[in-house]
């Protein structure tokens, strides 16, 4: 097929280094000894744990609870018993900890019961919390919960549909893989992607460097009888990224500032499309993915692993070489050396590459920038990362922004060119995380800024009416005065009505009615008192000196409030016995 | 006879240009201070009252009347500072104030009588509780400001660092700042001295 | 008419008021820390020193010599600059609180801006007519404010530069002016076209 493709700007051609990993087709992994599944492993909120020590699993069992709309349910990638819920080293640069269900496998690997779904005869709304509930996340590395992606914009009609197949990092090959065996799956998938956005094409986007892929795939497409277009792009680095994507397939150009909806474009991975199709058309959650194995190893090779096997486990299996010293997730340009061998697969991770010396050889120390241009010259988002990196160096972020760092994607292709060496996406980074930082720490003050004023608006306005009850009581025991003398008898007489009386209608109100009610509130009063007594703090057996002295400090300031209390409340009868106190917030 | 010309031509331009300052200045007449939103948008917000002024809004007041200095806000760091130093075009100056780490006040419960008091200390409602019920604090909510630390009768509140965690780590300054260090320089001195006294 | 440009264009690049007359450095190293601030500076300026030398034109003119009150000059130009200074503050603080804070002191200085008075007082000894007067202030103001916006953006890049310890601050900045200087006695090669 004719297709007229667009060019984006700059791109580099690192070797593909892909050919390694393609020549055996995908295994099983083998199951580990045990599986370390965090929580988060999507954009957007954390799930919450909803298994404990001591409970048993079965493979495909909801563990994390998706907490809000951008955020994926977790389950368990295999049944056992959960052996703990406590926090673990994260496959992430910062090396930190975060809440991971420990599962040991019990080698039965016994599935939860699964329920296929009819997707067609669901509603949209159905269809995407399903996918939800499954887990299902962008696989192609930033794991966007995909449901998020599945509403079109409602003002813009909903013009081409993106399945991204181009896989441009080097040394990965899980994609290619995937297109290979499971093809049909695969368009099956984007079947599913193509009734909810309802697009007016579906383009299928493959690097040219994979025949065999794009092959499967039209095949495919064909014996489904689907008329989506499967395009072979250029090879370059990173047409995988979804915006490069987008601008090859589609001329179109994704700004930072809006969503590709917002464009009538959509852009998801082919794996995501495939757990997709495996969550409704079998009932099976995400519990594994493809992962290519490959770098400094003897068998590079793809794996289909669980989530949460360790990486140090699953690299064994392609036979490391003995020199490896460190693990590389992702590929060699985005990637990143995990901060541990035994740190768990996540849905994010698409590739895991021996480290050692001879690949990946040690930088050479960074030089001063000479301001060539080279990294202007590959940038595919046509930035300038040589004055980014100068005002992030100088912790210049307003200009950084200026200089539009947010459309920056961390591509890595102007490290990969600069002559100085330069680490020039580090310096973005850190310039994108102190500048989001200094965002929460904004939205931080103005929250706390409104609460201040709105307590101190809310307290004022209590003075106020503290006077106004205080003036009213003034004039309420003046006419009570008056009164007393005629109403002494009669209050005899009348029965308690009920309990605390509202101190407005005590104003008004006259005679026997008017004493009745001081009794009632004398009687409240009392019980009040009464509760007051009996209320004593429980915690006071084991004290040091120093606290009982505390202790009786405080008893002693709260009876000289008491009388206080009582003294001023007296006039204002209802008080004593109103059942909150008027310092609750939320009154 | 010149003298005079001269004053009466001098003073002629005084009265005029006086009118016209006259003029403008009633008519340029500047109501509030806009400036005092643009401080206090710096400022953290916190309310400690840690600058010696009762919350953030007076004490963006008292900079932007110039009458106290811009480094007296700890809880805004030396970061704060140096905003408000860009925005005034005054010097920089180091905090008044040691700087702490952000951090979080803590309830402990089982010590809490429910006296409230911390209650009517909260600048920003973080604490809910009632009387003679546990209190608890809203971490989100709550600003580090320490101010509910002494009304506590019971001592039951303390305030814990916010550690760094996944979703607030942050990048670091790939940089490594070389500094004058004293200890390598003495030695590269003695290095000099010994090449010198080789070279005697 | 090219006469007119001639000393539109000589005003502001060959015979630029900063760099080779030397007038005016006290904002053109005060200011120029931003850029910002360093184009309200340049806007503030440029109107000043436009209106004074308008206005010195006429109190000289009309005023001082038909009565040969010379030697009034520079008190009565000072005088009038300072109240277009007060005007011009009091517009400021009206439109753009923060510049005139960030301004700050400068911002009233402009009145002893030598280059504020140096100019109309160039003018009377080069015996401009009114229009070349006003062409000669307005020129000198924009290559002051030209020259003072492209010291802040420079200074603003230098910031983030690895200055020696000991050239930092003023020193980067001097030494930066200097150079500046240089590239402007480039211009004076416009003279023989004139």
């Amino acid at each position: 097929m004719l297709f007229n493709l667009f060019k984006f700007k700059g791109g580099v051609k690192p070797p593909t280094n892909k050919t390694q990993s393609t020549t055996l087709p995908i295994a099983a992994a083998p199951l580990p000894s045990r599986l370390v599944v965090p929580l988060h492993q999507s954009i957007g909120g954390t799930p919450r744990p909803v298994v404990e020590a001591g409970d048993r699993v079965l493979k495909g069992q909801l563990i994390g609870q998706a907490d809000g709309w951008i955020s994926a349910a977790v389950h368990a990638p295999t049944s056992g018993t959960v052996v703990e819920v406590a926090m673990h080293v994260q496959p992430h640069p910062s090396g930190l900890d975060a809440l991971c269900v420990v599962i040991a496998p019990d080698g039965k690997d016994e599935w939860i019961a699964r329920t296929p779904l009819d997707y067609a005869a669901l509603t949209p709304e159905a269809v995407r919390e399903h996918l939800q509930q499954s887990g299902v996340v962008g696989l192609g590395g930033a794991v966007f919960p995909t449901h998020g992606k599945l509403t079109a914009s409602k003002t813009v009609p909903m013009e081409e549909l993106i399945i991204n197949g181009a896989e441009c990092e080097p040394f990965i090959t899980c994609d290619d893989l995937l297109m290979r065996e499971r093809a049909e799956e695969v368009v099956r998938g984007i079947g599913i992607f193509r009734d909810l956005l309802q697009p007016k094409k579906v383009l299928i986007g493959i690097e040219d460097n994979k025949p065999e892929a794009a092959a499967a795939m039209r095949a495919a497409v064909e014996t489904l009888g689907e008329d989506f277009a499967v395009v072979q792009v250029p090879t370059l680095y990173p047409a995988g990224g979804a915006k490069q994507l987008i601008r090859v397939l589609t001329g179109k150009e994704v700004p930072a500032s809006k969503r590709s909806t917002d464009l009538g474009v959509q852009c998801f991975n082919v794996a995501t499309a495939y757990t997709a199709w495996r969550a409704i058309a079998h009932g099976e959650p995400v519990v594994s993915r493809l992962v290519t194995v490959t770098g400094n190893v003897h068998h590079p090779r793809n794996y289909e692993v669980l989530i949460g096997t360790p990486m140090d486990e699953l690299l064994k299996l392609a036979q490391p070489h003995p020199d490896t010293d460190g693990i590389i997730m992702g590929g060699p340009m985005m990637g990143f050396l995990v901060p541990q061998a035994s740190v768990p697969v996540v849905k994010a991770t698409n590739c895991l590459i021996a480290h050692d010396d001879r690949l990946f050889p040690p930088k050479a120390p960074e030089m001063p920038c000479i301001r060539c241009g080279a990294c202007a010259q590959a940038c595919p988002h046509e930035l300038q990362p040589f004055e980014m990196y100068w005002f992030s160096r100088a912790k210049n972020f307003g200009k950084t922004q200026e200089y539009a760092i947010f459309d920056c994607i961390e591509c890595g292709c102007c490290s990969f060119v600069c002559p100085s060496r330069i680490p020039l996406v580090q310096y973005f980074r850190f310039a994108k995380s102190e500048i989001w930082a200094r965002e929460r720490e904004k939205n931080a003050a103005d929250q706390a800024k409104s609460r201040f004023e709105f307590k101190q608006l809310r307290e004022e306005r209590e003075k106020a009416e503290k006077a106004e009850k205080l003036a009213k009581a003034a004039a309420a025991q003046a006419a009570k005065k008056a009164a007393e003398a005629a109403a002494a008898a009669a209050a005899e007489a009348q029965p308690a009505a009920g309990e605390a009386a509202p101190a407005s209608q005590a104003v008004a109100a006259v005679d026997p009615e008017k004493a009745a009610k001081r009794a009632t509130i004398e009687a409240a009063m009392a019980r009040a008192k009464a509760q007051r007594e009996a209320a004593q703090p429980k915690n006071t057996d084991h004290l040091t000196p120093g606290q009982q002295k505390e202790v009786a400090e405080i008893e002693a300031r709260r009876s000289g409030s008491r009388i206080e209390d009582r003294g001023s409340s007296e006039p204002a009868p209802a008080e004593p016995a109103a059942p909150t106190s008027p310092l609750d917030p939320n009154n | 006879m010149d003298i005079l010309l001269a004053i009466a031509i001098m003073a002629l331009g005084a009265v005029v240009l006086g009118a016209a300052l006259g003029f403008a200045s009633i008519k340029f007449k500047v109501e509030g201070d806009p400036l005092v939103e643009k401080i206090e948008a710096i400022l953290p917000q916190t309310q400690c009252g840690q600058c010696g002024y009762p919350g953030c809004k007076p004490y963006a007041e008292a900079i932007a009347k110039g009458e106290c200095d811009i480094n007296l806000c700890p809880p805004g760091g030396m970061e704060g500072v140096q905003r408000l130093a860009d925005l005034l075009g005054r010097e920089v100056k180091p905090l008044d104030a040691e700087e702490k780490p952000k951090q979080v006040a803590i309830i402990d419960e089982n010590t809490c009588i429910g006296c409230t008091l911390c209650i009517q200390a909260c600048p920003v409602d973080a604490i809910v509780g009632a009387a003679k019920q546990m209190h608890t604090i809203i971490a989100q909510q709550c600003t580090g400001c320490e101010l509910c630390l002494p009304p506590c009768p019971v001592e039951c509140i303390h305030m814990e660092v916010i550690g760094e965690n996944i979703d607030n780590w942050k990048w670091k300054y790939p940089v490594v700042e070389i500094k004058a260090a004293p200890l390598p320089a003495q030695n590269a001195s003695g290095d000099g001295s010994d090449g010198m006294k080789d070279a005697a | 008419m090219s006469h007119y440009l001639f000393i539109l264009v000589g005003a502001v690049l060959v015979n630029n008021v900063v760099l080779v007359k030397i007038l005016g450095l006290c904002p053109f190293m005060g200011v120029s820390k931003k850029l910002e601030t360093a184009y309200g500076m340049g806007a503030a300026t440029t109107f000043v020193l436009t209106m004074a030398t308008g206005a010195s034109y006429i109190i000289d003119h009309y005023l001082l010599m038909p009565f040969g009150l010379e030697y009034l000059r520079t008190l009565s130009f000072i005088v009038t600059i300072a109240a277009i200074v007060q005007l011009t503050e009091m517009v400021i603080a009206k439109t753009s609180p923060t510049l005139q804070q960030t301004l700050g002191i400068y911002l009233p200085l402009i009145t002893t801006n030598c280059a504020v008075l140096g100019v109309p007082l160039l003018n009377i000894s080069n015996g401009h007519n009114f229009v070349e007067s006003l062409l000669f202030g307005a020129g000198s103001a924009f290559g002051f404010s030209l020259v003072l916006i492209l010291f802040a953006g420079i200074r603003e890049r230098v910031e983030g530069a690895e200055v020696p310890v000991h050239f930092r601050g003023a020193a980067i900045a001097m030494v930066t002016a200097g150079l500046m200087a240089l590239a402007f006695m480039g211009f004076a090669g416009l003279d023989k076209y004139q």
